[in-house]
């Protein structure tokens, strides 16, 4: 009987090992997935408290409209318990979803700020109304916002990339959509943020930090190619050719 | 004001110092700034309905005038509507006589504050003259607003005037609750809109001194060549962010507190009730400025900050919930078991019960680090506060006149126009707020007026949200002309038309008289201004 035990025991801490490591190493952290699971939950959650709220809010105002003259309300007078529970239930109520939210938030947080280790390095400098892009071997884009032209910011589908900014005059905001992320520019620090870029495709990053009288236009292509691509293309733009 | 005057004579509102008269003309400048703020509102909802230049000159320059219209709109209706609105004129009108005081603390002093606030309106009006228009928003972050061409000194000696204005009207709001209340009158026996008021005005007071530290220091960067926030030489950029939201977070609740309080005593007078749970609501309220000094880096979540502290203050931040959850309950409590009757001021609570859920909840999100470094900064997060700041607090400054009509003017509101006026008011924020909610998901960023990298479905969603910018102007329009209508020519009031508990409709004439009550007030610890059911 007791080996029975420790077989299944052992069999349980396996299958939980193999089950841990089916969500560590391999899988690539996608911040952004995680952002929209994230985001359904909160709407979720947001939608029970409004609906219990509403309803009980419309229901008692059809339901004790006065029907005679001089007629007056007859809310209850609360015994002291009876106050102190209505304040402490509902308190300790907001507060676990509070936590709850809290804890998700933060999980979903780690994810933006722990960069992985094999990430794809971009400086990023901010210029009232330009963004430009610095690689590692020193070759340097943009975007040209009015003409259309220029490469913007490259990216090898499958890699992070982890961006470090900083802005030459005002605050700037570097904003993504399509990865559900931004973080602000400014001049004597350096910030970061990372994205994954999933597929082969053009998406756009946008200031959104108010930056005077062009800052609906500051914004640039963000081109994701196959890693052999970007290779490739990097390699042209060190030697001086055109980009891709 | 020993004798009741006859007839008008500019002088004695001017150099008044009476409350009621300084209420009345906090309303004005209230309402003058409201409607120009609301014209921006216009021009800058006209000119989001299509990608491109609309109405702006080109795509070059366009800029300079629509980034004008932005910064006049944020900082008119902030500093020049919301906190004189409710600060100014409701807690004028109605703070001595909810107490039974004569009249406030310091009266000449209240003078003093309106006067202070009406400079500041003639000085943000030089926004209109000046060649070197602000164009910072009402926020004025820097190194933009030092570099801007913009003339940042009309900003700021506009913040100090309101401000100046607010830390004194603070004092003497305060001194007048705490030492003017009628003989017998406890704590636990105030009306809820002299709680509000009480923990708005001590937020005020503790936070609009580092509001004007703030700009002052941003005043010596632009013209004595400082360096407070210019790295290059030694300061930070985010040292004035952290002290403008240190004060402007707090503002918030200067603004949530009196309009949740004048919701409080609409229902309760409509519902005929008490409130449910007073003293959870009361404590709630005091929650708040508790609070209200931890969360201001919630405005910083994608600024920089150490990680530490966006985390910490997401926390603080969605704790806020604790708080204005326990209001919200008493809130709503106070229509259970009630006699409810409908008129116009109970149609904005019962629009106020929405828009207060609406907005509270969409801030839930905002709250989360992790959900606002996307929401942030996009019109999702505009959507949100237009909601709770904006058309809630609005709405209650409006609910308020219309409640306390009768008392103030001593005629009834005609009821129908107020009717389509509210009806307008209602649908029109649905239809311009719901359309930008949806597309701040999708990523449309705030303080754009072009938006051509953005999908074209964008523009469909501008032009929905601009039919309702246009649709709550007429209803404001028909809301507005109708107390001046209703004041000349309405039905005489009687004493309490709403058949109300609270001392400045049972001990008052209508209009109050100098000095206010008849006879001087003394309650017993019986009393409430809400015992309809002993």
């Amino acid at each position: 009987m007791k080996r029975v035990v420790s077989a299944m025991a052992m069999l349980g801490l396996g299958l939980t090992a193999l089950l841990a490591q089916a969500g560590a190493p391999g899988a690539v952290p996608d911040p952004a997935a995680s952002w929209n699971h994230l985001w359904r939950d909160v709407l979720i959650d947001l939608f029970i408290i409004g609906a219990v709220f509403l309803a009980a809010g419309l229901y008692w105002v059809f339901k004790y409209r006065a029907t005679r003259e001089g007629q007056v309300g007859e809310g209850p007078k609360l015994s002291k318990m009876a106050a102190i529970s209505f304040a402490a239930v509902p308190a300790f109520l907001f507060m676990a979803d509070d936590f709850y939210l809290a804890a998700k938030g933060w999980t979903v947080w780690n994810e933006y700020r722990n960069v992985p280790r094999n990430a794809l390095e971009v400086k990023v400098t901010g210029s009232m109304w330009t963004w430009s892009f610095e690689y590692e071997n020193g070759v340097t884009t943009i975007f040209d916002p009015d003409s259309k032209t220029g490469d913007g910011l490259v990216v090898p589908v499958g890699k992070p990339v982890v961006l470090r900014m900083n802005s030459v005059d005002v605050v700037h905001s570097f904003f993504l959509p399509e990865h559900r992320v931004k973080e602000d520019l400014m001049p004597g620090r350096v910030t970061y943020l990372w994205f994954q870029p999933k597929a082969v495709g053009e998406t756009i990053a946008t200031c959104s930090e108010y930056c005077g009288n062009r800052h609906s236009f500051m914004w640039t292509k963000v081109k994701a190619v196959p890693q052999a691509e970007f290779d490739q293309w990097l390699a042209n733009m060190k030697k001086g050719g055109q980009g891709a | 004001m020993s004798t009741a005057s006859s007839g008008f004579k500019l002088s004695e509102w001017i150099f008044t110092t009476d409350h009621k008269r300084i209420g009345i003309l906090y309303l004005i400048g209230s309402i003058a700034a409201f409607a120009l703020a609301g014209i921006m509102a216009l021009l800058i909802r006209i000119e989001q309905s299509s990608p491109g230049a609309t109405i702006v000159s080109d795509v070059y320059t366009g800029g300079e005038q629509y980034n004008v219209w932005l910064y006049f709109h944020g900082a008119a209706m902030i500093l020049g509507f919301l906190i004189p609105g409710l600060t100014g004129f409701a807690a004028n009108y109605l703070i001595p006589l909810m107490i039974g005081a004569k009249d406030v603390a310091f009266p000449r002093i209240n003078a003093l504050s309106v006067w202070l606030f009406w400079a500041g309106i003639v000085v943000a009006l030089l926004t209109f003259v000046v060649p070197d228009k602000p164009d910072f928003m009402w926020t004025g972050y820097p190194p933009y607003s030092i570099k801007s061409g913009g003339n940042l000194a009309l900003y700021v000696f506009t913040v100090h005037l309101i401000g100046f204005s607010s830390i004194l009207a603070s004092v003497n709001f305060l001194v007048t609750i705490i030492y003017m209340r009628a003989p017998g009158m406890g704590w636990m026996q105030l009306n809820m809109f002299i709680w509000g008021s009480f923990t708005a005005l001590i937020i005020q007071l503790v936070f609009v001194p580092v509001l004007a530290a703030a700009v002052t220091l941003l005043l010596f960067d632009r013209y004595l060549g400082t360096h407070f926030y210019d790295p290059s030489n030694g300061g930070d950029v985010l040292l004035y962010q952290n002290l403008f939201w240190f004060y402007s977070h707090p503002a918030v609740y200067v603004i949530f507190l009196p309009a949740m309080g004048i919701f409080y005593e609409i229902y309760a007078t409509m519902a005929k009730n008490r409130i449910f749970n007073y003293k959870a609501a009361v404590y709630g309220m005091i929650g708040i400025v508790v609070v209200a000094g931890e969360v201001w880096v919630h405005h910083l979540y994608y600024s920089g900050m150490p990680d530490w502290i966006r985390i910490g203050q997401m926390v603080t931040t969605l704790l806020i919930s604790v708080p204005v959850g326990l209001m919200t309950i008493s809130m709503f409590g106070t229509l259970y078991k009630g006699a409810i009757t409908f008129n116009i001021p109970m149609y904005y609570g019962v629009a106020a019960l929405y828009l207060l859920l609406i907005g509270g909840l969409t801030g839930i999100p905002l709250a989360m680090t992790v959900m606002a470094v996307h929401l942030g900064e996009t019109s999702f997060t505009h959507a949100h506060f237009h909601f709770i700041m904006g058309i809630f607090a609005t709405f209650s400054v409006f609910a308020a006149v219309d409640f306390w009509f009768p008392k103030i003017s001593g005629r009834m509101l005609h009821v129908g126009r107020a009717k389509v006026g509210f009806w307008l008011n209602f649908i029109g924020v649905n239809v311009t707020f719901w359309p930008l909610f949806i597309i701040g998901v999708d990523g449309m960023p705030r303080r754009y007026w072009d938006y051509s990298q953005f999908p074209a479905y964008f523009a469909d969603y501008h032009k929905v949200a601009t039919i309702g910018a246009f649709i709550v102007a007429v209803g404001m329009i028909i809301t507005v002309s109708n107390w001046l209508f209703s004041a000349i020519s309405g039905e005489k009031a009687g004493n309490n038309p709403w058949g109300s508990k609270s001392l400045e409709w049972t001990h008052t004439e209508t209009p109050p008289g100098p000095g206010n009550f008849p006879k001087d007030v003394v309650v017993d610890a019986e009393w409430t201004p809400y015992n309809y059911s002993r």
